[in-house]
């Protein structure tokens, strides 16, 4: 399926894996790659010598092309520019903030830069910028999250930018991807449903978390610190919230959430912590291999998109 | 230029009334997020008709800096 974004990565699939600190490591972003997608290693807070490893791990298994998310508030986060130069990762993504003091070294090295915005005021700044096409995500999704829905966005994205916009949350299945497509993506970028996958390293806890999540089971945390956070409600979110409502200062915030990620998904700590996940979870009804989650999502969106009407 | 400016920003972020000098910070006197100063950015290139790379934006931080930045790529008064 030929996209301008399956041409400029080199991909089979216009599928891109979200860069979820901690879950994408390089089991999921090579199964990804080598099912057609373009998996991705998320970066999150970690040191640049640990990114380094988690490249070279995912170059043993594919030859495909892959890439790295850069969280650019990682006090890191300069070193990390330059491992995956270093290393010759073709496609970077990054979030939480404005890339261009890297974008000289990247676009030197030939690397394909995708900011992960969440305005249309900042897609246009990142097009200036140079960016090579922008990642419009939507507050359905997990994780670290912006205001304005997929529905909304995409299409106002679209039409204010002639990169290609790739569309991120609430797609987990065909009928996103296809929606997705209908609003003017050229590709989708996918989390949750991977966080779900077999070769997903996520506690088992986590995953099962995941699948009996309902639609109404996700809580945002973090509204009155403005950086709010879309994950399952549990005792953990329960607790936040309730802090926030008696406005609760943000160290004292903070403390809950410190490490709480890791809990989840190394410790399976589903009870204290933090269990992102998009709002699509209540969808997810199984764990399966990401070959197979692609060729689903594929099959069914084309099924879908070549599907005509009369009136 | 400071008048125009003033009324760019308040359009922009919905604020009225707030007094806002060239000493006004965005993000800490008016609670202007990473979005907002992107949407200022915006209507300031709209307006005044000057490109203002991602890179610069560090150096936009007050009302002063954005009218010094404007001036510097010579717009005039």
């Amino acid at each position: 399926m030929k996209t301008r974004v399956t041409e400029s990565l080199g991909i089979t699939y216009p599928i891109i894996q979200g860069g979820m600190a901690w879950v994408a490591e390089h089991n999921l972003a090579a199964a990804v790659s080598e099912a057609g997608g373009l998996g991705i290693i998320g970066a999150g807070g970690a040191p640049a010598e640990f990114v380094r490893e988690q490249i070279q791990q995912v170059k043993k298994v594919t030859d495909k092309p892959f890439g790295v998310n850069i969280m650019l508030m990682n006090p890191e986060a300069d070193a990390i520019a330059q491992v995956v130069i270093d290393e010759g990762v073709k496609v970077v993504t990054t979030g939480a903030g404005n890339p261009s003091k890297y974008m000289e070294q990247w676009k030197a090295a030939d690397v394909k830069v995708i900011p992960v915005v969440a305005s249309v005021a900042m897609a246009k700044l990142m097009q200036r910028g140079g960016a090579d096409a922008v990642v419009a995500e939507g507050m359905e999704s997990g994780g670290h999250i912006g205001s304005i829905t997929t529905m909304a966005l995409v299409p106002q994205v679209t039409d204010a930018i002639d990169i290609p916009v790739i569309a991120a949350g609430g797609i987990a299945d065909g009928r996103g991807f296809a929606a997705a497509f209908m609003l003017g993506a050229e590709a989708v970028q996918i989390g949750t449903r991977f966080v779900a996958a077999t070769e997903s390293i996520v506690h088992e806890n986590y995953k099962a978390m995941l699948i009996k999540a309902k639609d109404i089971d996700s809580a945002v945390t973090g509204m009155t610190t403005g950086h709010p956070v879309r994950s399952i409600r549990n005792k953990m979110t329960k607790e936040y919230l309730k802090l926030e409502k008696e406005g609760a200062d943000f160290m004292e915030l903070e403390k809950l959430t410190l490490g709480s990620l890791r809990k989840a998904v190394v410790e399976g700590d589903v009870v204290n912590g933090t269990i992102m996940a998009g709002q699509i979870a209540g969808l997810i009804k199984k764990e399966q291999p990401c070959r197979e989650i692609i060729a689903e999502i594929v099959d069914e969106g084309l099924a879908l998109l070549n599907r005509t009407y009369e009136k | 230029m400071l008048e125009r400016v003033k009324e760019i920003i308040e359009e922009q972020l919905n604020i009225e009334g707030v007094e806002i000098t060239e000493e006004t910070r965005f993000k800490e006197d008016l609670d202007a997020d990473s979005l907002d100063l992107f949407e200022l950015v915006d209507a300031f290139q709209e307006e005044y008709g000057v490109e203002i790379p991602p890179e610069d934006l560090e150096q936009i931080t007050t009302v002063g800096s954005i009218i010094k930045y404007l001036e510097d790529k010579g717009v005039q008064a």
